[in-house]
């Protein structure tokens, strides 16, 4: 597995074109159980995340994750902004001071994001939110040893698709209770993609 | 003297600038800050913005923050967080009832916990009295 700066821009840059490709459909997404924002937002924070790292030159996994973190934050708008920066920065303060991250540093990164996302969103499983792709991600990764970039994705996939038989506890969705259910978690869907982008990324740099 | 100043947040520009005006009718002395939209103005919340608010209104009697729905909370943690502020209190209340009492007792020169409490029971104070 090779998780190096070049990864990460990888990373990012195959999530923005999935984001962008998809923003009408994540919008109508939350037209259905939210505010209708989230492919407008989600797209222009990653445009700007993919603006800031492709003219900029890091010298570590942990910094550019931190200029990942920090646009997000500042650019989002809606809850993905603080919930997804929390995360990329939770993921750079594991990776501090990593020269080489190997599997279990990678896993215990995105275990950090997942804590992140918990503690900002006070949002546990089944409440239909981005926790439940990101949890299902994170306990796969742990029992496993190496990087399977097509199970990832997989794993990813489906725990999506189990987003729509939920009932919403958290976020706007939540004012809608039975009403939400049948629709897939628009944040459970971006997550999707940044997962599907990892295994990209990861699997195209070994 | 100084007095527990106010910040509030909203989705929208307009909501904050309108609870603004309608609470400086009561109140002249307090500071009230406003956060509203995104930093372009969009709705949304901006981390930003919410750090700035904080810093105007903020003298050694705290601040206390209201905001409208879900997500503006998360950006209101996150901007007490990067910034390291004590005596910031978030209040669990309506953001315009909630406003405008806090106003009110924090121009009587109350503490911010006594501010934070009477800005939260109007959550449950019913306004049509029989």
């Amino acid at each position: 597995m090779n998780f190096q700066v070049n990864e990460v821009r990888q990373w990012i840059e195959l999530t923005n074109e999935k984001i962008q490709r998809n923003k009408e459909y994540l919008t109508e997404l939350d037209q259905a159980i939210g505010d209708g924002d989230h492919g407008i937002n989600m797209a222009r924070g990653f445009q700007e995340v993919v603006n800031k790292t492709s003219s900029s030159e890091y010298t570590s996994v942990s910094d550019i994750l931190k200029d990942v973190a920090m646009t997000l934050m500042s650019k989002v708008g809606g809850a993905s902004g603080p919930l997804y920066g929390t995360a990329f920065l939770k993921m750079s303060m594991a990776l501090k001071d990593k020269d080489v991250v190997d599997y279990n540093s990678l896993v215990l990164a995105i275990d950090q994001a997942l804590q992140g996302i918990i503690q900002r969103g006070k949002a546990n499983e089944r409440e239909k939110t981005l926790v439940d792709v990101w949890a299902p991600v994170v306990k796969f990764l742990q029992d496993r040893t190496t990087f399977h970039a097509d199970k990832l994705i997989q794993v990813a996939e489906k725990a999506m698709d189990d987003t729509k038989d939920l009932m919403a506890i958290k976020g706007r969705a939540a004012y809608l209770k039975e009403r939400s259910i049948g629709h897939l978690d628009p944040g459970s869907v971006s997550s999707y993609y940044l997962f599907q982008s990892l295994g990209e990324a990861i699997k195209g740099g070994s | 003297m100084s007095y527990v100043g106010i910040v509030l947040i909203s989705h929208s520009v307009k909501v904050v600038e309108g609870i603004h005006e309608l609470v400086r009718q009561v109140e002249k002395n307090v500071p009230i800050e406003i956060a509203g939209g995104t930093d372009d103005l969009e709705i949304g919340t901006s981390v930003e913005k919410i750090q700035n608010a904080i810093e105007k209104a903020y003298s050694d009697k705290g601040v206390v923050i209201l905001f409208d729905l879900g997500s503006a909370i998360m950006n209101a943690e996150l901007a007490l967080e990067i910034t390291g502020y004590e005596n910031v209190k978030i209040a669990d209340a309506p953001l315009l009832e909630g406003s405008y009492v806090a106003a009110v007792e924090a121009g009587m020169g109350k503490t911010l916990e006594e501010v934070v409490k009477t800005a939260e029971e109007t959550r449950t104070s019913n306004k049509i009295h029989s």
